[in-house]
């Protein structure tokens, strides 16, 4: 009160410029309104559903388990979750009114949709990791191949490091020979255009249809029995590249084309040629992206089985050779010895699919690192 | 006067003035640099367009052949001169109706829970989890089906044969009530590959579907949120409309990719040459794992014979994107990205 009353006095004397003192003694300021928060769940809509989880889970373990021979456990899952949402719909409509109720049912609906897709991805991942276990930690799966093992002997020998080096050749040569086809055809379809470039995207997209398989029977056709090679990862490659070549220069266009016309246009504004501007401007712009729709354009070659199983051959040794001679490589390797009924060979199938799984899981990765924006890196 | 004067003197002692020669055609580096990419374009055309054309080639002797008994023949005995796809064809639908019929549903939900439901943050995190799980071999899938859906799987197709058995696409030649059940019945089936096709595919629709919910015109949502509806409500008025077109589109674009599967479906079927449509019974045949099983021992005849069907899954193929193409480029709007 004291400060009030000085400022009051002093400002009566003398009208001179004057500093504010906030009013300590007055009514304290009103806090204003807490936002109504929309959109979130509020704590009865919580209690009403962890309720009809927990009620549901309990009435779908007394069907599956005591009254009728339900009992699998993927029937009960989906048995307690059609329970779920009924219950749902009935506690709802018991406190809200009718729109609340569709709202409520179509969102545990599509929250169920979404979680089961996360569930098979979860599953499929830890299940072959799972698998592969008993086979994972053994060095020697890594360092040796299969030559002279027999379907008895233990894990502790043999390995799929042929498969691997199989793979990485095959891999190698198909991106080596699909690249610059796939980009410079993807160049001339955004950057040149007319119309033989609209005919060049209308094939290329036709052919993202083909099959892998029959891109397989192709080289196997054409490769194998027309001009006479014999089985090998060359061929192998070739398979691969006819199959990737269509997806990665169909990719890259989309990426090419999302780059901003305006960079073209002040890169040509400034005197610069199209070979320039496609080499300064456009590549550089969109090298994320290409990287990105390269790398999983190999992910996809890496694990597909049909062409390779169509045109390679399986070995049971390391070839380096990729002309000569057959070579093996992981997707075979874990299809062949999955079917060979083997329980052993079975676990080193089941290992190989591991290696494979990750490989892809860390080209994802890198695709993932590479796509993100610069600043952030 | 004296100025046009100047002007005759100018012209005079040079050249006439004459319009400088303008043209588009390039020089220098840029020639080279179109040159160079268009008979990259040519190559990579001639390489795509080529097989198409081979396979178009190789398809002729063996139509005049085996006349139109290719498309109705259910057997492919090529030692007894009977060769048809009509089973692998009807086996190849099937597998693909029972994946599809798994995925669209899954596909939608996924796609509707990340563009709606998801919390901000991990929104992102579940797009790539969704082009993750597209980036997964096949092959994996193959192994998770056989290996963890089969008896999972095997269960469910027992329970629908007892419940729902008497409609005939859920009937299974077994006694689903006998105290011993013959789970060999169950294994195998178009069912079981159906669902290991599904998580393929699954992908590819869902990442469509949200790409296309996730440009639902903003103002169009919070005119409906202003008009009181609930997030369903906005889902069903506003972006399903909306989304139409990329719902279909990647439904179509998930089956074309499932009609080619092949390396999953030879791990879970046996293979069987029946026109029957029974899903959930053991054995059935696909066009993929029939050249799949098939090219090893093939004659020259019998090679041809396996190009065609692999030319018809082509085509077949080709037409469905084709459409979910057009259907999903037409739903978009035409806003750019430009600066």
């Amino acid at each position: 009160m004291t400060t009030t009353t000085t400022h009051v006095a002093a400002q009566g004397n003398a009208p001179a410029p004057r500093t504010f003192v906030r009013q300590l003694d007055a009514a304290p300021p009103v806090r204003p309104v807490d936002r109504v928060r929309t959109g979130s769940s509020t704590a009865t809509d919580r209690i009403v559903g962890i309720g009809s989880a927990v009620a549901a889970i309990a009435l779908g373990w007394v069907i599956c388990f005591q009254l009728l021979p339900w009992g699998s456990p993927l029937g009960f899952v989906l048995v307690t979750f059609v329970l779920y949402l009924l219950i749902v719909t009935v506690t709802t409509t018991a406190i809200s009114p009718g729109p609340a109720v569709a709202d409520r049912v179509a969102a545990a609906a599509i929250t169920g949709g979404a979680a089961a897709v996360g569930i098979a991805l979860a599953s499929t991942i830890v299940f072959i990791f799972v698998r592969a276990a008993p086979a994972l930690p053994h060095l020697n799966m890594y360092t040796q191949d299969m030559a002279g093992v027999g379907p008895r002997d233990p894990l502790t020998k043999g390995g799929f490091f042929h498969a691997i080096v199989g793979t990485l050749i095959e891999i190698g040569i198909a991106v080596a020979v699909t690249v610059p086809l796939a980009l410079g055809a993807a160049v001339y379809m955004t950057e040149v255009g007319g119309g033989f470039a609209r005919l060049i995207r209308t094939v290329v997209e036709a052919m993202t249809a083909l099959p892998s398989i029959v891109a397989g029977l192709f080289i196997y056709t054409v490769l194998l029995l027309g001009l006479g090679l014999p089985r090998s990862g060359f061929a192998a490659a070739m398979a691969l590249s006819v199959m990737m070549l269509p997806i990665i220069a169909r990719a890259a266009e989309v990426v090419l084309r999302v780059v901003p016309g305006g960079l073209r246009e002040a890169s040509l504004a400034l005197g610069a040629s199209r070979w320039r501007t496609v080499w300064s401007v456009v590549l550089p712009t969109a090298r994320p992206g290409l990287a990105t729709a390269l790398i999983l354009g190999v992910a996809r070659g890496i694990g597909e089985t049909s062409p390779v199983l169509l045109t390679s051959g399986a070995t049971t040794f390391l070839v380096i050779n990729p002309f000569e001679v057959q070579m093996n490589s992981l997707p075979l390797f874990v299809f062949s010895t999955v079917r060979s009924g083997e329980t052993l060979f079975i676990q080193r199938g089941f290992a190989a699919a591991a290696m494979l799984l990750a490989l892809v899981l860390g080209l994802f990765a890198l695709a993932r690192f590479l796509a993100r924006p610069r600043g952030r890196r | 006067m004296n100025g046009t004067q100047v002007v005759a003197d100018r012209t005079a002692d040079s050249a006439p003035d004459v319009p400088r020669p303008i043209s588009r055609k390039p020089t220098g580096a840029d020639r080279i640099f179109v040159l160079g990419t268009r008979s990259v374009g040519a190559s990579v055309l001639a390489v795509t367009g080529g097989i198409a054309v081979f396979l178009a080639v190789q398809a002729v002797p063996t139509i005049k052949h085996y006349g139109l008994s290719f498309f109705t023949e259910n057997r492919w005995a090529p030692d007894q001169g009977q060769v048809g796809i009509a089973g692998a064809l009807l086996g190849t639908f099937t597998v693909a109706f029972v994946a599809m019929s798994f995925a669209f549903p899954l596909a939608l939900t996924t796609a509707l829970y990340i563009s709606e439901y998801a919390p901000g943050r991990i929104k992102s995190f579940l797009v790539s989890m969704v082009d993750l799980m597209a980036a997964v071999p096949s092959i994996i899938y193959g192994l998770w089906g056989a290996y963890l859906m089969q008896p999972l799987a095997g269960d469910l197709a027992r329970w629908l044969n007892a419940y729902l058995g008497w409609m005939p696409w859920f009937h299974v030649n077994s006694d689903p009530h006998a105290a011993q059940w013959q789970a060999l019945q169950y294994s195998s089936s178009a069912f079981i590959a159906g669902i290991a096709v599904a998580m393929m595919v699954l992908p590819m629709a869902a990442a469509v579907m949200r790409e296309v919910f996730s440009q639902t015109p903003i103002g169009e949502r919070e005119g409906a949120l202003a008009l009181g509806a609930t997030r369903w409500g906005v889902i069903r008025s506003v972006v399903l409309p909306f989304g139409k077109g990329g719902v279909i589109g990647g439904t179509m674009l998930g089956m074309g990719r499932a009609l080619g599967e092949t390396i999953a479906v030879l791990l879970i079927i046996s293979p069987s040459f029946d026109l029957k449509f029974r899903p959930l019974e053991i054995g059935t045949e696909t066009v993929s794992a029939l050249i799949a099983g098939r090219f090893a021992e093939a004659s020259s005849v019998q090679l041809r014979a396996l190009l065609t069907a692999g030319f018809v899954l082509f085509l077949i193929t080709l037409v469905i994107n084709t459409f979910a193409a057009m259907v999903v480029s037409r739903s978009r709007s035409g806003a750019g990205t430009d600066l």
